[in-house]
């Protein structure tokens, strides 16, 4: 931006243990736009701008929540964790390798924001129940699956992780 | 233009005397949608997130009170401790969007952005809450009932914090229900919290979405407390409770819009009324309901 | 579902081979058209509307020319090319000029330097209107009284099928009218696109999320007047389809935006903005009439069927033609006599959404079919089971249905399937309608069954030759593929790989972005990629492989036509030879590229007889609500269903379509409706456009039927369409067996149910 419309927020965010300095940010940017636009962290999706989708669910200091609901200058000092940041090796999660074995991957438009969604309920509650599982993700529209597979994907990495897997 | 990120209550007191057209923000769940769909044009911004006292709640047993923090989460609302003592808040907490919006979300964002169809509000009105705000100046408590003024108006001044909400602890039963067209994620169409107070005998509804503000239906009120005791632990009969549900919908003045239909609004309050209170009959004689 | 029991290579046809796209889509590297990105690029915008129908008295951008960061402001002044588009009539401007017919039609666009700046550009542009009255009934666009809003007329195509006795009266008649809402494809990926000019500004490359690559660069062509080649277009990642990226939405501005500046544009839509900027399902109004023998035994239907095109044609001849040649469903029926309407009104436009028109004709027949049990004494099944269809009957069109048409089987293999369990004592409120507004208790709710059964013609129709293109490469025990076919979710990428395993022995099979590069694949729609793209990779690798033979044939001096691929090996069927595909193969570089085209089909004649479908498939849904009767809702507690595939190619990719298809019909059945008022949308959000949710999602159980499919490359018929066609009318018919409510709409509202 420049002249009359340019922005003149500094901040400097925390996402996925990495300390990231924001310039000349617009003062009503979303956290979603800063990771996408700002941080080169586009695997965060956005598809409602209201919080009614899911598809940008994140991480903010281990509570998941809506990136397009979040003022990006008031998410400093947050610890702030991005489908990217849930592995810090590059191989893929339990979570993320069950989302494709068991089908739960179609556009994949809204999976970014599953995985992080299902990585907190598992951490959280780790033997959730059918109905669990569906309550925790029913913030999470998907529009090609379903739901079935990714039911089936959760399960999946739920039981693993019982077994010690 | 800017971001204020206060750390304190009188932090943020101070920026709101110096930044008086500034927007607060809470959970952003509701100014963050103006934002981005550009229906607002935001200015100065002071952001609560990080204030501690803020998301503290506490119960003080010597005046059966729990005061709730303007930003405690409903995602905190809706789990034990809390939920124990508030088991209407609770389930109101629980329908609110989804666990993503009930992470951010909070009373104080209900308060301020103050729409009939706010999820928490016809709990707070039932039980009739009391509001505290604050200023750099002054602080004040109102009555819920003297705070919701009309859509998405309040009698919060400009200068002034919503800091915390103070309900009564109470014993018998307390419900709440909300009817929307989907199964999780919906705004209400109209919702609905019955409220039993076994000592002091009285039975209070409140409706949501279904009127310009949050209304309590006091005829309806009046007229269960004129024809049934409502002491302990009373029972109603069905005809009572379908009679109390047809008289509690005459008192809500519903709208035609995209959601649903005045009529089946006005049907909707009397049905969900009639089963509140059937809920509560004999509460707490058994573990069955009866129903 | 069946699979076979021998034991397979990984990843060949058959095998729930793994999409090749899943694992970057799960670490969020997949690269979607909103994800593109480029040095020095701005942003467009678009500004729309705001009447029904309006004329443009002026437009005056200077004020939006003079902000600080916004590069260009074009209206459709500077369209150098075609000034309309369109896939079937080019009657849709790039730009409005003179008047505006929908609330959200393209004005002008800008390209500024951050999506704030081409906000405030689009406010600082001054349109002065001059408000017309809106044309926005249906019923109405049909008086000829009614002043045409187009140069090209109100009714966009009237079709009549007329078939048999015309005179027929049956000793058990039934009749009714049904209305459809109009439901969004809401896909979650919103457009977007990336278009980079060319250094010369002679020409542009454009990365886009759509259905159709080629079809796209023939109609931007057009609009910018350059020459195809001038043209390029590269498949941006596609966050699903369902339909509404058939239809040009952005392409066009992109690109003129990037012309005008010589600098890449970025444009995507937001949620709201998706709404205007794409077509919907068409809202219809069907009138049915249904004449049976005593016995139940269907005579004669009459229908008259009339859809809401909106303000452009888009596909509307095409949707309107299936509603009217599938009204009489998966039935037997000598006599018809239908008469079919699409119109232009001045309301959203309208054009393919998955179902494609059957899911209108669907909803009405099989609503009928149960009358006409009622009204025969039979139940759902036994009527459905009186009259199913068989190869070799005839359609109302007159045309045979050479296709393998299980629809017996379908419908019996979903009865067998287990019902669910009662509702338990104390169920938790969110089984129960109502879900998380804990508003009913088990006492209040009422569980109903009810049936539906589909046909769905696949490909496209009326002497189309969608064609598809493929192109193989075998190099050192690695085969590349490429083709345009856009790959928008279902997994196109993975069949491709299993096909090329299957066919050459491979294990490694590459595959080419996804371009113009190669000729065109044909939408990704009408279910007909699998049988299309994956005849046309199919053949490409089959001409591989016979050069691989010839080769290896003449190395070893026997008979190419002796060879054959056994695992990864070449063997001589008539001897010892046993010889790897990939030393076979080692330096050698065999590249074939083949062309599928489908038999060829007719348009029909004015009393709607002709040869015009390429294919059928069917399926058979049951569904199991539970209906809060007194608060009106539902919760759709299971789906049943037996689905003619032909052949399943990928048990894990069927599963999904006809789970991922049934949620979207019981989305139409409950709750999904684009809401207008005077031509307005009342609800473009997700806050208010309704999607079923992980707690509205039923059981789902499922049957394949495989009865391979002679005419199919594969065997295989297309499976993405018939999942979300007839389970809509079995949702509605559960509701009105819980309630005895007529319910003739959908989606059903709690008002309806409540007051209906």
């Amino acid at each position: 931006m420049s002249g009359e419309n340019a922005g003149n927020e500094f901040f400097r965010l925390t996402v996925n243990g990495i300390d990231h300095d924001v310039r000349d940010a617009w003062v009503g940017e979303s956290l979603l736009y800063v990771l996408r636009e700002r941080l080169g962290l586009p695997g965060t999706k956005g598809a409602c701008e209201q919080g009614e989708c899911g598809s940008c669910t994140v991480l903010m200091d281990g509570e998941a929540v809506c990136a397009c609901l979040v003022m990006a200058a008031s998410a400093v000092d947050s610890e702030i964790v991005t489908v990217e940041g849930l592995s810090t090796d590059g191989e893929p999660t339990d979570v993320q390798n069950t989302f494709v074995a068991a089908g739960g991957v179609q556009c994949g438009f809204c999976t970014p924001g599953l995985i992080v969604a299902v990585h907190h309920l598992l951490d959280r509650t780790p033997n959730p129940t059918d109905l669990e599982i569906r309550e925790a993700i029913s913030g999470n529209i998907c529009r090609c699956t379903g739901y079935g597979r990714i039911f089936e994907a959760v399960r999946l990495a739920r039981d693993a992780r019982l077994a010690g897997g | 233009m800017t971001v204020i990120n206060a750390r304190s209550v009188d932090e943020a007191l101070t920026a709101l005397r110096d930044h008086p057209r500034a927007r607060l923000l809470q959970g952003g769940t509701d100014l963050m949608v103006e934002v981005n769909l550009q229906r607002t044009s935001v200015q100065d911004v002071i952001a609560l997130r990080q204030v501690s006292e803020l998301r503290r709640w506490h119960v003080d047993e010597q005046s059966r009170a729990v005061r709730i923090g303007a930003g405690v989460p409903y995602a905190e609302l809706e789990r034990n401790p809390l939920a124990l003592h508030l088991p209407a808040l609770a389930q109101a907490a629980r329908t609110v969007g989804s666990p993503q919006i009930r992470a951010a979300g909070s009373l104080g964002g209900n308060l301020g952005t103050c729409s009939p169809a706010g999820d928490g509000l016809p709990v707070l009105s039932a039980m009739d809450a009391v509001v505290h705000l604050r200023s750099a100046t002054d602080s004040r408590d109102v009555s819920i009932h003297d705070f919701m003024l009309g859509v998405k108006r309040s009698a919060r001044r400009p200068d002034e914090l919503i800091v915390a909400v103070t309900l009564p602890l109470l014993d018998g039963f307390q419900g709440y229900a909300k009817v929307g067209t989907r199964n999780a994620m919906v705004i209400s169409v109209a919702s609905a919290c019955l409220i039993h107070d076994a000592s002091e005998g009285s039975i209070r509804l409140a409706y949501g979405a279904v009127a310009p503000t949050v209304v309590r239906a006091r005829n309806a009120e009046r007229w269960l407390a004129a024809n049934a005791p409502l002491r302990g632990r009373p029972v109603f009969d069905r005809a009572l409770a379908s009679e109390f549900g047809r008289r509690a919908a005459e008192e809500c003045a519903p709208i035609d819009d995209h959601r649903s239909t005045a009529r089946y609004r006005r049907h909707a309050v009397a049905v969900l009324a009639e089963r509140l209170l059937l809920q509560a009959s004999g509460y707490g004689a058994s573990r069955e309901h009866t129903t | 579902m069946s699979t076979s029991t021998t034991t397979r290579r990984r990843g060949v046809l058959g095998t729930s081979a793994l999409r090749p796209d899943g694992l970057p889509k799960v670490q969020g590297r997949f690269a979607f058209s909103s994800d593109a990105w480029a040095d020095n690029m701005l942003w467009g915008a678009t500004l729309r509307s705001p009447h029904p129908h309006a004329r443009i008295v002026s437009i005056d951008t200077s004020g939006a020319l003079a902000i600080n960061g916004v590069s260009a402001v074009i209206t459709a002044d500077d369209v150098p090319g075609q000034l309309t588009y369109g896939l079937i009539s080019n009657d849709q401007p790039v730009f409005a000029r003179d008047v505006v017919r929908f609330a959200g039609e393209p004005v002008a666009a800008v390209a500024a330097d951050h999506p704030e700046t081409a906000r405030r550009a689009l406010a600082a542009i001054t349109v002065v209107y001059e408000v017309l009255p809106a044309l926005t009934r249906a019923e109405e666009a049909l008086d000829t009284g009614t002043t045409p809003i187009h140069p090209d007329g109100n009714v966009i195509r009237r079709q009549r099928i007329v078939r048999g006795d015309q005179s027929f009266a049956g000793d058990v008649v039934v009749e009714g009218t049904y209305d459809i809402g109009m439901q969004d494809q809401a896909f979650l990926g919103l457009e977007a696109a990336l278009a980079l000019p060319d250094d010369d500004g002679s020409g542009v490359e454009l990365f886009v999320a759509t259905q159709w690559l080629h079809e796209d660069q023939k109609q931007i062509a057009a609009c910018l007047g350059l020459p195809l080649d001038k043209v390029r277009l590269t498949l941006g990642g596609v966050g699903g389809a369902f339909g509404g990226r058939e239809d040009i939405s952005l392409q066009v501005h992109c690109c003129l935006l990037a012309l005008a500046t010589g600098r890449p544009i970025k444009m995507q839509y937001g949620r709201e903005e998706s709404f205007f900027g794409h077509i919907h399902r068409h809202p219809a109004t069907i009138w049915m009439r249904h004449h049976a023998d005593r016995d139940g035994t269907l005579r004669r239907v009459e229908a008259r069927v009339l859809m809401d095109g909106g303000a452009y044609a888009s596909t509307s001849s095409a949707v309107l033609i299936n509603a009217v040649t599938h009204v009489q469903g998966p039935y037997r029926c000598e006599n018809a006599t239908v008469d079919g309407y699409a119109v232009r009104t001045n309301n959203p436009p309208c054009g393919a959404m998955r179902g494609f028109g059957v899911v209108q004709a669907c909803f009405a027949h099989e609503s009928q079919m149960d009358k006409l049990a009622a009204a025969c004494g039979l139940d759902p099944v036994t009527i459905r089971l009186k009259n199913a269809m068989r190869t070799g009957d005839r359609l109302i069109t007159g045309q045979v249905v050479e296709s393998v048409a299980p629809v017996e089987r379908c419908i019996r293999e979903t009865a067998a399937l287990p019902l669910p369990p009662e509702l338990s004592e104390h169920p938790d409120a969110l089984q129960l309608p109502g879900g998380s507004g804990r508003t009913a208790r088990r006492n209040n709710v009422t569980r109903g069954i009810g049936w539906g059964v589909s046909i769905k013609n696949l490909m496209y129709s009326e002497g189309f030759d969608d064609y598809a293109t493929a192109r193989c490469r075998l190099a050192n025990g690695v085969a590349t593929l490429q083709f345009a076919t856009a790959e928008v979710g279902q997994g196109f990428v993975v069949l491709a790989q299993q096909i090329a395993r299957s066919v050459l022995g491979v294990d490694t099979v590459l595959l080419e972005p996804i371009s113009t590069a190669i000729g065109s694949a044909g939408s990704t729609s009408a279910s007909r990629q699998t049988w299309m793209s994956g005849g046309a990779v199919d053949g490409a690798c089959r001409l591989v492989r016979e050069r691989l033979f010839e080769q290896v044939a003449r190395e070893h001096h026997i008979d190419p036509l002796r060879l054959t691929i056994d695992g990864i090996d070449v063997i001589d069927s008539a001897g010892d030879l046993r010889v790897s595909v990939e030393d076979a193969s080692r330096g050698l570089v065999i590249d074939e590229t083949f062309e599928h085209h489908h038999r060829a089909t007719e348009e029909l004649d004015e009393n709607g007889q002709g040869n015009c479908h390429v294919a059928f498939a069917f399926v058979a849904h049951r569904a199991v609500v539970d209906v809060d009767t007194e608060l009106g809702l539902v919760k759709v507690v299971q789906i049943a269903t037996a689905q003619d595939v032909g052949r399943v190619l990928n048990p894990l990719a069927a599963l999904g379509q006809v789970e991922g298809g049934i949620a979207q019909g019981l989305g139409l059945a409950v709750m999904e409706e684009i809401v207008l008022v005077d031509g307005k949308m009342r609800n473009p959000s997700f806050t208010d456009y309704l999607l079923p949710t992980a707690l509205d999602a039923p059981e789902v159980v499922v049957s394949m039927i495989e009865e391979p499919e002679p005419q199919a490359p594969l065997g295989a018929k297309g499976i993405g369409e018939p999942p979300c066609i007839s389970v809509t009318p079995a949702i509605v018919a559960a509701i009105r067996a819980a309630t005895g409510k007529d319910l003739a709409r959908v989606p059903v509202r709690p008002q309806d149910i409540v007051f209906g």
